[in-house]
């Protein structure tokens, strides 16, 4: 399996949110900034990255009967660290993911690969695909942020630019303040865009097979 | 021997009994029951009204026809549904509404909740009531109170709306008669009990709507308003002041009686309206907003699916089924 091939899968035709729609309750609570987006995508990337490396070092140890209880073991131990080192270099995204960081324990896309594909792969392969798959997670996330802190609070990069502290600046505004529609940064408003993206990324991901089919049929 | 000539006979499946209406038509009475409430509210509010209105409607179908064709699907525009909508999300709204907040509402309405459901007859929540929902949560200052105030009223300034009042347990500051003409704050079409009654017998008259879902709506407002009015006042008046004031009568006729998100049984209809009501009675007094309609209804279209099954009819012929202990039938 190319790594060409696993990052278009973690992007598109196979993204944990917008085609598994895994995780999605972070998902829906976190993507109200850039700054927690890219924190929390960051932040599961490194998770995934670590937990799928040592499952797949452990897969032939690991006995099948007990195999979930294993990895959330090791799924727990690496989101505690993340946990603590956010705390310890990165109080303010700490602060504004909040719970959200010791959640990513029972996160499905982490143990859907730990399941899916770690289990079943080499080791290098496992880091590739915690890597795509991380890749395709911020992605996901990063769009779902521009597009709610645009439409909801009319600013872009809310927490990383503009004037303030890291983690609490006001972003650049770029509509008026009695523009912005509150509803969007509500859950409503999360589930309406998540809604959207799902079905832009269905419609991508069937003209990409379109395509491909229409190639192979000429070659 | 005579050869048998074939008669010549249409043979075609049921319904064979046909009326003449159709979705237009009906669309149309219902815009036509709205008529009178838009003149109350041009004599109330001034000529404002009538070109916010407008560009409410040119808006909805603007949308309607913009998204059949962008998805290559037939043309809906004809069925004035569309039409509806427009001058119902206008109606909801405050007279000094700001235009482009009317567009995203009929955006909203059209696009989201209508039209990516599947078109006229598939949407699950009204849609003009699902519009006035995203603007009072997303422009909240501008679609409530402070906003009526800044409307002149004929020759005066209201000081605060009968839903304010009513929320505050005192009856409002003008006479019961005021209230049923209309001379009092609140939203365009929603003003004028009077106007609205007269649509609302057109409508019945015309048979587009039944009886039952403003009946039960606002006789179980009347009823628990009556027995439980607040801040001491009388019962027979605080009921009627709470009967007129608010978007209570435009939701009752207009809104609830939707076809798409109401039921078809008669008990269902019963059953939604009396839900209707309750859940408004509940939002007046203990919710954070004054007014309760619309989340009544949007909360009510939801349960839809529930009420059709409840009244629906036995087979003629048909015995009881009774349940068994272990949920075996007999």
């Amino acid at each position: 399996m190319s790594f060409k091939k696993q990052l278009k899968d973690g992007l598109l035709t196979n993204n944990p949110v917008l085609s598994q729609l895994l995780g999605m309750c972070s998902t829906m609570a976190i993507t109200t900034t850039l700054f927690n987006g890219i924190g929390m995508g960051l932040s599961v990337m490194v998770i995934l990255i670590c937990s799928n490396v040592v499952i797949s070092l452990l897969r032939k140890v690991i006995p099948d009967k007990i195999r979930i209880a294993a990895y959330i073991v090791v799924i727990a131990g690496f989101v505690t660290m993340v946990d603590l080192l956010l705390k310890a270099y990165v109080p303010a995204l700490s602060e504004s993911l909040g719970v959200f960081i010791p959640l990513i324990v029972v996160n499905c896309i982490i143990l859907g690969r730990a399941e899916a594909f770690a289990s079943k792969h080499g080791v290098l392969a496992s880091a590739a695909d915690g890597l795509t798959q991380g890749i395709g997670y911020t992605a996901a996330l990063v769009v779902m942020c521009i597009i709610r802190e645009f439409l909801g609070s009319g600013t872009f990069g809310k927490g990383v630019f503009g004037a303030g502290s890291f983690g609490a600046t006001d972003g650049i505004r770029i509509l008026p303040e009695q523009y912005p529609a509150l509803l969007v940064i509500l859950p409503v408003g999360g589930f309406l865009t998540l809604g959207c993206l799902i079905a832009f990324t269905q419609w991508l991901n069937r003209r990409i097979a379109q395509k491909e089919a229409q190639k192979e049929a000429v070659e | 021997m005579k050869k048998i000539e074939p008669l010549n006979l249409t043979i075609s499946s049921s319904p064979h009994a046909h009326s003449s209406n159709s979705t237009a038509v009906i669309m149309r009475d219902v815009c036509i029951a709205l008529v009178p409430a838009l003149i109350a509210a041009i004599v109330l509010f001034g000529w404002r009204v009538l070109t916010l209105t407008a560009f409410s409607v040119a808006g909805c179908v603007f949308f309607e026809w913009g998204y059949r064709r962008m998805m290559k699907k037939d043309c809906t525009v004809g069925d004035w549904s569309a039409v509806v909508t427009g001058v119902l999300i206008a109606f909801v709204c405050p007279a000094n509404v700001p235009y482009w907040m009317i567009l995203i509402g009929d955006f909203f309405a059209i696009v989201v909740v209508k039209q990516l459901f599947g078109g006229i007859g598939m949407n699950i929540v009204n849609p003009a009531l699902a519009a006035r929902a995203l603007m009072m949560f997303s422009w909240t200052s501008a679609m409530t109170s402070g906003a009526y105030h800044e409307v002149k009223l004929l020759d005066a300034v209201s000081s605060a709306t009968p839903m304010e009042a009513l929320a505050a347990g005192s009856l409002p500051n003008c006479s019961v008669l005021e209230l049923f003409l209309g001379r009092c704050g609140g939203s365009l079409g929603e003003v004028s009990a009077a106007a609205l009654l007269v649509g609302g017998a057109y409508l019945l008259i015309r048979k587009v709507i039944s009886w039952r879902i403003p009946t039960a709506y606002l006789a179980s407002v009347a009823v628990l308003t009556m027995l439980f009015p607040r801040g001491g006042n009388d019962f027979f008046d605080w009921m009627l002041c709470q009967l007129l004031s608010g978007g209570l009568l435009l939701g009752a006729i207009f809104m609830a009686t939707d076809y798409t998100t109401s039921p078809v049984t008669h008990f269902g209809q019963l059953a939604y309206g009396v839900g209707c009501g309750v859940l408004t009675v509940l939002f007046r007094y203990f919710g954070a907003m004054p007014e309760g309609v619309t989340f009544a209804i949007l909360i009510m279209n939801c349960c839809v699916g529930f009420f059709d099954k409840m009244g629906i009819p036995a087979r003629f012929g048909a015995i009881k089924q009774k349940k068994k202990r272990g949920g075996e039938t007999e």
